[in-house]
């Protein structure tokens, strides 16, 4: 007979963690409360413990991270699991190997979750049609990055209680952002009100069909709201000169020391990182009291060993099943 | 305290208040006072308290320490400062044809009270110092109010934009390419995205280049037998017609389109079918595309070389009912000087560009309040009120507390026009000899007055 | 279903726990209760509770959450899906007694697991478990230094304890 816990009776069974989109609001906060227990670990002497203990992860990047590549494998050691490696600079488009070719042959070695990021929208969904392993999105093309977007919401939780009711900004190239998508899926489905932020040519197309409001005036903003999110501005990936200059763009969109002083005193300033100092924000706003970009990075080790466990979980207990 | 200047016994035209009848303007300290009948005002003044700011509470004449001046404007017409919303003062860059000041000068003595600078000089105007430096080089003047308008692409390439959002804060009015149009539509539209965060008027001079090639008069029967490669109506229609479509995906009240110095019936047509859409759509009209077409070339006379280019009687008319019809927003010179040198080439060669500033008023009198097209007001409201809307300066009326800019005009007066008495530096003009009406005979900015025909020899 | 212990019972036995704990206890050193989530740590409450009267500057308690090292982890049966919670061990417990408490005693691999999170985090003096009930059927070499009570349930029973705080009532029941 099942034992009755305080809490309500919730089964996780996802395999693969691929976006947020598709996920209940009832299994965002199932990752989150997973990942509070997940937390301890990072700060004790003996930061291990054994749940994927001979389980195989794999980092398969095509886009340069050391950022997200190194949190998700030390989330992957923390959980006794080991970790290969395998950064691939050209896409296999240009160059031999094709995606599925790459990663049939990592599970023809024994690979138990493959972490992907890629520079298409929906590699990792064909990675998870095809092989047996778990597949994490890591990040792919401007789709999603629902790590970042779980971590994101972890941060906001644990340092506001809940979200919802909050107003949260989300600043910058939201066109090419995956970490914009991502964000607004959590954190709308967990109840904030979520504005996007950006000159015209950074919005994308049909935005007022998404769940969020739309500003161009970081100014008209920033009074208003108790988390603002500041994305990077990734040079790499603009293309067709969305705005005239970096001045320009740091003059209406920057996160100045002048703007802050406008802002609540208990405002929450994130970034994914890594920060284009003076550009997105000014350093004294970066190291400043509200930021809690810092936070965010321990947060994701969490956020990720939380994953981990469970896609893993799902995994055996469907393996169970057979 | 308190200068003042009475304009009496005028007729006075200010369409945006819906003033048109005889009576005068009092003018007191740089703004507009008083629309009416001043006289009448006299008697009732003199039982008021003296003291307080209110115009009507001080003595017509020698109040403590005021300066009165009266212009007796008995037969002419008093109308708002006209204004110009395209013209090239070729500074930085090309002062030997026209300066700020020598541009100005003439736009004064012409009538014109504010005129809109065109961005394509030579370092471009494409940054907040340069729009500084011609606010600097016009109040250093002081002859007529100087805007400018800013480039849309860095070098007016086509290619990046320009920082719109500062030139904006230092002042600039709108922003076009002029001289070239935006060939790139991803370019042009993600300009027309962009510009919605400073709400400013996006203009543009349609000319796809790709179909333009190398022409230098229209495109018809005289570029033909003259043996001159023609520059095709689609040239300007094509891109009008697309820069419309582009509008069409910009949330509404965000950015203002305006098309500049349009020349076609194909043009008339698609404006026209874009405000009944109710699209922010605006244009203006040269006086060169009202009268004179393409058979001018003929000769091979330079002075006729314009871009674009004189077109057909048929494109003529349809300008004309366009106007009658209240499709055309502004009237505008396209004043383009250039060096006797640099006209004096084969018509292949010399650049385009008519030196129209001090012939406008007189040609339009001719263009279209002779043949009854327009009244003056309707001919006065194309030059001051909308055009002042359509750059979005507080300018164009006489609406009291103004900045009191006033033109006075002699509407009945023939005269020759005569190039070489020209304040501009340049005298390309094809004009020189025609006969008009329509004399400036004043013209006061801020109260001063700046420009007066009788201080000028005959 | 049979009830093997009511309420009273139960009370008498964290009682006699309690005192045999700290006969055995040595003078000089501290001891600590640990709970084993979810229902060890409900007794572990009251255990310490006890132990705080007798012994001077009161017992501390803490609770352990063994989801991670559980040795089912990868090979799930059953419907249920262990459910990660945070351990919440407010004090140091190197060189310390610990009195580990857990409800039922049966195949010994939670007490295995909750030895092994325990290391995890310090190193203890010493570690006692301590439960309510001690049924047979290990599957490991564990015993229990504290048993309150021996059931002798046949295999295939399940032997419940049900305790107030989490399930409204005070029993031990086997069905």
């Amino acid at each position: 007979m099942a034992v009755k816990t305080r809490t309500r009776e919730f089964k996780w069974e996802r395999k693969h963690l691929l976006g947020l989109r598709e996920l209940g609001a009832d299994e965002i906060t199932y990752i989150l409360d997973t990942a509070a227990g997940f937390e301890q670990i990072s700060r004790r002497a003996v930061k291990k413990a054994p749940p994927l203990r001979g389980k195989l992860v794999v980092n398969l990047f095509f886009e340069e991270s050391t950022r997200t590549r190194n949190s998700f494998a030390l989330a992957a050691s923390r959980l006794s699991a080991d970790v290969i490696e395998f950064t691939k600079k050209d896409s296999s488009v240009s160059k031999g190997e094709t995606l599925l070719d790459t990663a049939r042959n990592l599970e023809a070695m024994g690979i138990d979750i493959v972490v992907i990021r890629h520079g298409a929208g929906g590699a990792p969904t064909l990675l998870s049609k095809y092989i047996n392993a778990c597949v994490v999105n890591a990040g792919d093309g401007y789709c999603e990055h629902p790590t970042q977007g779980l971590l994101d919401a972890y941060t906001i939780r644990k340092l506001k209680g809940s979200l919802e009711g909050l107003k949260i900004a989300i600043v910058g190239d939201i066109s090419h952002s995956r970490v914009a998508r991502s964000d607004m899926w959590a954190m709308t489905k967990l109840g904030a009100e979520v504005t996007f932020v950006g000159p015209p040519t950074l919005i994308p197309p049909k935005v007022d069909q998404l769940p969020v409001k739309v500003s161009y005036s970081l100014d008209e903003v920033i009074e208003k709201v108790d988390v603002i999110n500041m994305l990077r501005i990734q040079f790499e990936r603009l293309g067709g000169n969305p705005f005239p200059s970096v001045r320009e763009y740091s003059h209406y969109f920057g996160l100045t020391v002048d703007r802050m002083k406008r802002a609540k005193s208990d405002i929450l300033v994130m970034h994914p990182g890594p920060i284009n100092r003076g550009l997105e924000m000014e350093s004294e706003v970066a190291d400043g009291r509200n930021s809690v970009i810092l936070q965010q990075v321990t947060n994701g080790v969490a956020v990720r060993m939380a994953v981990l466990f469970l896609v893993n979980q799902a995994a055996a207990e469907a393996a169970g099943q057979v | 305290m308190g200068n003042e200047l009475l304009i009496k016994n005028g007729h006075v035209i200010d369409p945006a208040n819906r003033i048109n009848k005889k009576c005068d303007v009092l003018i007191v300290d740089e703004k507009f006072a008083e629309v009416g009948r001043i006289s009448s005002l006299v008697a009732r003044r003199s039982s008021l308290e003296r003291g307080t700011s209110h115009p009507s509470s001080l003595k017509l004449r020698g109040a403590g320490g005021s300066r009165v001046t009266v212009i007796d404007a008995t037969g002419k017409l008093v109308v708002p400062g006209l204004i110009d919303i395209h013209v090239h003062f070729r500074e930085p860059g090309d002062e030997e044809e026209e300066t700020i000041a020598s541009g100005s000068a003439a736009a004064v003595a012409a009538g014109f009270t504010s005129v809109v600078c065109m961005p394509n000089t030579t370092p471009p105007i494409e940054d907040e110092t340069d729009v500084e430096y011609v606010h600097r080089k016009a109040r250093k003047a002081r002859k007529t109010h100087v805007y400018t308008m800013g480039a849309i692409t860095k070098g007016r390439e086509g290619v990046e934009l320009a920082e719109m959002g500062f030139m904006t804060e230092a002042g600039a009015v709108g922003f076009t390419d002029d001289g070239s149009g935006v060939g790139d539509p991803a370019v042009m539209l993600r300009a027309l995205k962009y510009a919605q965060m400073f709400n400013v008027v996006i203009a543009q001079h349609c000319q796809d280049d790709r179909i333009a090639g190398p022409g230098v008069m229209n495109s018809g029967y005289y570029s033909t037998i003259l043996g001159l490669p023609g520059l095709d109506p689609l040239a300007e229609e094509a891109m009008l017609w697309r820069d419309i479509q582009l509008v069409k995906k910009i949330k509404p009240g965000t950015v203002r389109y305006h098309a500049q110095h349009i020349s076609t019936a194909g043009s008339v047509e698609l404006i026209r079918a874009a405000k009944k859409q109710g699209l922010p759509v605006t244009c203006e009209v040269t006086p060169h595309h009202l009268l004179l077409t393409e058979k001018c070339c003929a000769e091979y006379d330079t002075n006729y070389k314009v871009n674009p280019p004189l077109r057909t009687e048929r494109d003529i008319e349809a300008l004309k009912e366009a106007i009658a019809e209240g499709l055309i927003d502004a009237l505008v010179t396209d004043h383009a000087p250039h060096l006797a040198s640099e006209k004096e080439l084969e018509f292949l060669a010399a650049p385009f560009g008519i030196a129209g500033l001090e012939c406008a008023l007189g040609l339009y009198v001719k263009a279209l309040i002779e043949p009854g097209i327009l009244d003056w007001p309707g001919l006065i409201r194309l030059m001051t009120e909308k055009p002042a809307k359509i750059i979005g300066v507080d300018k164009g009326t006489m609406s009291r507390g103004k900045q009191a800019d006033v033109t006075i005009i002699d509407p009945d007066t023939e005269y020759k026009i005569d190039v070489n008495k020209f304040r501009s530096k340049s005298r390309n003009c094809p004009y020189h000899g025609w006969k008009v009406k329509g004399k400036v005979e004043k013209t006061i900015v801020d109260g001063e007055i700046r420009f007066s025909a009788e201080a000028c020899p005959p | 279903m049979k009830i093997l212990l009511n309420a009273k019972q139960i009370d008498g036995i964290l009682d006699k726990l309690a005192g045999r704990i700290v006969a055995d206890r040595p003078d000089n050193i501290k001891i600590a209760v640990i709970g084993i989530r979810s229902r060890g740590e409900i007794l572990a409450q009251r255990l310490a509770g006890r132990l705080s009267k007798k012994i001077k500057g009161g017992v501390p308690c803490g609770t352990l959450d063994i989801t991670l090292y559980r040795d089912d982890l990868n090979s799930p049966k059953g419907n249920t899906q262990p459910k990660v919670r945070t351990t919440e061990i407010g004090f140091d417990i190197d060189d310390k007694i610990i009195i580990l408490v857990d409800d039922v005693l049966h195949t010994g691999r939670s007490a295995r697991a909750a030895m092994d999170a325990l290391i995890d985090l310090g190193r203890p003096k010493a570690i006692r478990l301590a439960v309510l009930v001690d049924r047979a059927g290990r599957e490991f070499p564990i015993q229990a230094d504290y048993a309150g009570y021996r059931a002798n349930a046949k295999p295939g029973k399940l032997v419940q304890v049900l305790l107030k705080e989490s399930d409204g009532k005070e029993q031990v029941v086997v069905e």
